[in-house]
């Protein structure tokens, strides 16, 4: 019983001990990116004007305890979540 | 000579591979799953098949790349063991480091599989059999085979003769129409076209043939 107590007080409590990473993965400059290309003559085909280019990467969020360092992260992302040849990476916490 | 054919979850030219190094390395070949991490020591040939490792997810080969056989991998290719990756084999080996650069998304976009006609440098213990310059004809099948790397890496790749293989085309964007490159120490090739696809009258020709008899050379 006490545990689904904690359980439930962990739920609404949820930012006291766990914290949302985003991890922005993008081609760094200089690198070709085919795929914005095609959204960016996708988009003109819409009709839509104005567009000077377009670059698509990808959003990873982590669930972590609250005190992964920021060192740990920046490590993930060179070790597996971004392919440093070709991509960089942000990191934001929130 | 005992030989080793990698199996991940989502590999698909595995079984074409093991035939390959049967039948034209006379090979005894085992298929070693990727989740296992030790290699048999006596292993004297390693090859990574071409497929859709875990899906293409996060970048293709990157999780493949991380698997737990890929540190038995490491040590091996820099103990000198010939290793060569095909494909997604190709995309593995950049992944996880052991050879330079990355395979993004053709440039066209589009999947490609059909035959294409490749110069072979010869200068590699996986090609010494093919003359120099000779035009061959092997089947390519990826989305993702547009070879990258920086200035510097290209050309030290050039100045050290370790472009294995150029498209006569520009096939998929790749930078100097790499088809295929070997590391540094030059028991390492990665490739996007299939050679094991290449070696029966059936399959529509055999031009693949000669990089399986170079390594029996290699390796008697």
């Amino acid at each position: 019983m006490g545990a689904v107590i904690f359980a439930k007080h962990k739920q609404v409590c949820g930012a006291i001990d766990s914290m949302k990473i985003k991890v922005f993965v993008t081609l760094k400059n200089g690198v070709l990116d085919p795929q914005g290309k095609a959204i960016h003559h996708a988009l003109e085909g819409l009709g839509f004007r104005g567009i000077n280019d377009v670059r698509a990467g990808r959003l990873i969020e982590l669930d972590t305890d609250e005190n992964i360092s920021d060192e740990n992260v920046q490590d993930m992302c060179r070790k597996l979540l971004a392919n440093t040849v070709i991509e960089d990476f942000e990191i934001e916490r929130n | 000579m005992k030989a080793a054919v990698i199996q991940f979850p989502g590999s698909n030219c595995d079984r074409d591979m093991k035939v390959a190094l049967e039948h034209i390395m006379g090979a005894d070949t085992i298929v070693h799953w990727h989740g296992d991490a030790d290699l048999p020591e006596d292993i004297e040939f390693i090859a990574i098949p071409g497929g859709f490792s875990y899906g293409d997810y996060l970048r293709s080969g990157a999780m493949a790349a991380r698997s737990p056989v890929m540190k038995a991998i490491i040590k091996a290719a820099n103990r000198g063991v010939p290793t060569l990756g095909v494909c997604n084999g190709f995309q593995i080996l950049t992944e996880s480091g052991l050879l330079p650069g990355a395979l993004m998304r053709n440039a066209s976009q589009n999947f490609i599989c059909r035959d294409v006609q490749l110069r072979v440098n010869n200068d590699t213990m996986f090609t010494k059999c093919y003359a120099d310059g000779e035009t061959i004809s092997i089947p390519v099948a990826h989305h993702d085979g547009n070879y990258f790397a920086d200035e510097a890496t290209i050309k030290t790749l050039e100045d050290n003769n370790r472009i294995a293989f150029r498209y006569f085309e520009d096939v998929n964007g790749s930078q100097d129409d790499i088809a295929g490159i070997t590391n540094e120490n030059g028991n390492i090739l990665g490739m996007m076209p299939h050679p094991e696809r290449a070696i029966d009258v059936k399959h529509g020709g055999i031009d693949g043939q000669k990089l399986f008899h170079a390594l029996i050379k290699k390796l008697a």
